[in-house]
This record gives C-alpha cells, sequence and structure tokens, in this order.
C-alpha cells in the first residue's frame, strides 16, 4: 500500500522521530501567538528550505501533500477579503502553510515503525495503569493487514455491479462490504484465540505478522 | 474479548475503505465521501466505547503516515490544519451515535440508528469542524457554518443510510452488533 514516506534515506531519516515530532510540537506553540505576518512568512521561507534540502523528490512530495489544501487556503482568503482583513487573512494561510509542510515533513521523514515506537512509548505510562496497550501494536499491524484486503473486495464488488447494470455502483455495495468486514472480523478473532488468545500477559510477537 | 478486539481493527479498516471509495456527487456538486458514514456506523454497530475505539485506531493510522482520509489525504500535518477540528470530533462522533443506540431500546434500530448517527455523526461532529475551523481560520461561528453548509445535506443523507445499514446488519449479523447484543 501507498504510504507517504519518502523512497529516498536524506538526513531527516537520521534524526530521532520523537525529536522530530517534539520540534514540531514546538514550532506550532511557538507560532501560534505570533500576528506578525512577516515572520510567518519567513518561516514558510524555512520550511520550504528544509524540505529544498531535502531534495527534489521531498519537494514534490511536500507539494502533494499541500495540495487538498489549496481549496481551504482560498476560501479563507476570499472570507477575510470579504470582511477587509486581508492581513488576517493572509496570517492565517501562511500559518496553516507552515504548521502543515512542517508536520508532514515528519512524516515523509519517518519510518512507520520509529513512530509506532514513539507511540508505544508515549503509551507506556497508561499501561502502568492497567490499560492494555500492548494490544496497541497489535491492533494497528491488524487495520494494515486488513485495509488491501477489504480494499481489494470493495473492488470486487463495483466489478461484479458493472458487469450486471448500467447505473454507478453506490450505496447498494455499502452492506455486502461491511458484512464481509464483519465476516473477516470473526475469523481474525477464531485466529487470536488459536494463538493463545489477547488474555494478559501481552502477546507474543509471533502474533505480529 | 477477541472478537470484540477483531470487530474495532476492522472498523479501523472499513473507515479507511470508505474513504478510499471514490465519492459520488451530490446535485449540488459537492463531493461527499463515505468516510462520515464509516464512523457512524462504528458508533451505531460497535456502541459508545468501542465505536470511538475504532475510529481513535483509524486516526492513529492517519497520524502515522497512511493516507486513508479521503482524498488520500495523511500523515501529521492533517492535524494542524484547518480541518482537524473534524478529526477531533470523529471519535466523539462515534461515541455519542453509540451511546444512543446503545440506550434507546424498545424503537425499530433503522429510526434509533439514523436519528443517533444523526446526533452524533451530523450535529456533534459539526460542532466539533465549526470549533476547529474557528480556531485555525479566524472564521466566526457563522461564516464556518457557511462555508460547510454545502456538506450538511449529503452528511443527513448518511445518517440516514447509516439507520437502514445498522438494521440490515443487525438481520444479517446479530452476534456483530455489539451496540445491542449485550
Amino acid at each position: 500500500m501507498l504510504a507517504l514516506t519518502l523512497e529516498a534515506r536524506t538526513w531527516a531519516h537520521r534524526l530521532p522521530a520523537g525529536l522530530k515530532l517534539a520540534l514540531v510540537a514546538l514550532v506550532v506553540v511557538l507560532a501560534l501567538p505570533v500576528t506578525d505576518p512577516r515572520l510567518v512568512a519567513g518561516l514558510v521561507v524555512a520550511v520550504a528550505g528544509l524540505y529544498a534540502s531535502l531534495g527534489r523528490q521531498a519537494m514534490r512530495m511536500g507539494l502533494r501533500l499541500l495540495r487538498p489544501l489549496a481549496v481551504v487556503l482560498a476560501i479563507i482568503m476570499i472570507w477575510h477579503l470579504v470582511l477587509h482583513e486581508a492581513r488576517l487573512g493572509l496570517l492565517i494561510c501562511l500559518r496553516i502553510l507552515a504548521l502543515v509542510g512542517l508536520a508532514n515533513l515528519v512524516t515523509i521523514t519517518t519510518r512507520l515503525d520509529d513512530l509506532m515506537a514513539v507511540v508505544e512509548w508515549l503509551l507506556a505510562p497508561l499501561s502502568r495503569l492497567g490499560l492494555p496497550t500492548s494490544r496497541v501494536a497489535l491492533a494497528v499491524a491488524l487495520v494494515i493487514r486488513q485495509i488491501p484486503a477489504l480494499a481489494t473486495r470493495a473492488e470486487a464488488l463495483r466489478a461484479a455491479w458493472r458487469a450486471r447494470a448500467t447505473r454507478r455502483p453506490g450505496r447498494e455495495l455499502a452492506l455486502p462490504l461491511v458484512l464481509s468486514a464483519l465476516d473477516d472480523a470473526e475469523q481474525v478473532a477464531d485466529a487470536l484465540r488459536a494463538r493463545g488468545g489477547l488474555a494478559p500477559p501481552a502477546p507474543p510477537d509471533e502474533e505480529r505478522t | 474479548m477477541e472478537r470484540s478486539f477483531a470487530l474495532v481493527a476492522l472498523f479501523a479498516a472499513l473507515i479507511a475503505v470508505l474513504g478510499l471509495v471514490p465519492s459520488f456527487m451530490l446535485i449540488t456538486g459537492v463531493p461527499i465521501s463515505a468516510q462520515s458514514l464509516g464512523v457512524m456506523l462504528a458508533g451505531c454497530v460497535l456502541g459508545a466505547k468501542r465505536g470511538a475505539l475504532a475510529v481513535l485506531l483509524f486516526l492513529l493510522l492517519v497520524a502515522l503516515g497512511l493516507p486513508l482520509l479521503a482524498g488520500g489525504r495523511g500523515g501529521l500535518g492533517v492535524f494542524v490544519g484547518p480541518t482537524a477540528g473534524f478529526l477531533a470530533g470523529f471519535p466523539v462522533a462515534a461515541f455519542v451515535t453509540g451511546w444512543i443506540t446503545e440506550r434507546w431500546r424498545g424503537v425499530d434500530l433503522m429510526l434509533v440508528a439514523g436519528l443517533a448517527a444523526l446526533v452524533g455523526g451530523v450535529l456533534v461532529l459539526y460542532a466539533f469542524g465549526v470549533a476547529g475551523m474557528m480556531l485555525a481560520a479566524g472564521l466566526s461561528p457563522v461564516q464556518a457554518l457557511t462555508a460547510l453548509a454545502a456538506f450538511v445535506p449529503g452528511d443527513i443523507i448518511k445518517a440516514a443510510i447509516a439507520g437502514v445499514l445498522t438494521r440490515a446488519i443487525w438481520q444479517a449479523r446479530p452476534e456483530a452488533v455489539l451496540s445491542r447484543s449485550r
């Protein structure tokens, strides 16, 4: 399945995931009270510079991730122009560009496993409170495994519909798709029970495959 | 325990796959994805707690960088963008939808689930979405609502579909409807 991570290895890949996340959180907190559009524009330039330092592929990927934002930013800008608040509109649009761009930078330069390790570290205090956090990793692996299977099922349902009907497929396919997901869940549950179940202690590592 | 764990995981996958389904257009020309239908269904079928867990699991995968939001969006950026309010509202929407479905017995499940999805998946979700747009985009509540108004009819239709689907699921796989079976 298509992930949003950059294939090429760059200097940003070598930074620890936790450090990158902490830096982004820090910048978000520091940038929110800034009201001078020139400072925020400087931040946008700095983020663009970071992308540039990672090479052409990173820049292309960064732009691709920002593309869905264009419409929203246009709406925000038009609103503020109508209200004669162009300066505020510019500030808000620049701030969104800078922060979203920066957060996406972490996404494209950090492997899923490394982010997952940070999640487990963050969840560790909760597990001391008795919450079954060890299941989170198993659940993540399970969902990643099931999404392509379910997407293939959805595509097969659409193909079957197209072969028999002239009308485009619509919500009629939702029920068979949901039912097949429920049946998958029964099989997964059986498979988990057959391997000793979820009962504490934490499930052994071999279940994660 | 294994069953509810597997159902939560499969619903997280279902929410993702419903976001991948090509969006259909309303008469208004607004593209509508089926993703929030998945959030409503998670509440209707799994109930408050497990429905919210399924949505949280889905959001965790988005945050980990998988392009699972409608339109192939994903990564950490979406959590600081102008539509982040909707993401924050997703688990609450599923929780409220499930809470109503669990507690309101004695009436036809289609009606209960449809109204629960309307309250949780539309009212509650838009409250979060509007609050998010106010914070991130500096819009007033009325302005934010105006900007989002085009999406409301589609979401009301989705709540109705969630009601129909929940009863159909109840008839076909009653044991999987955790919001009712215990």
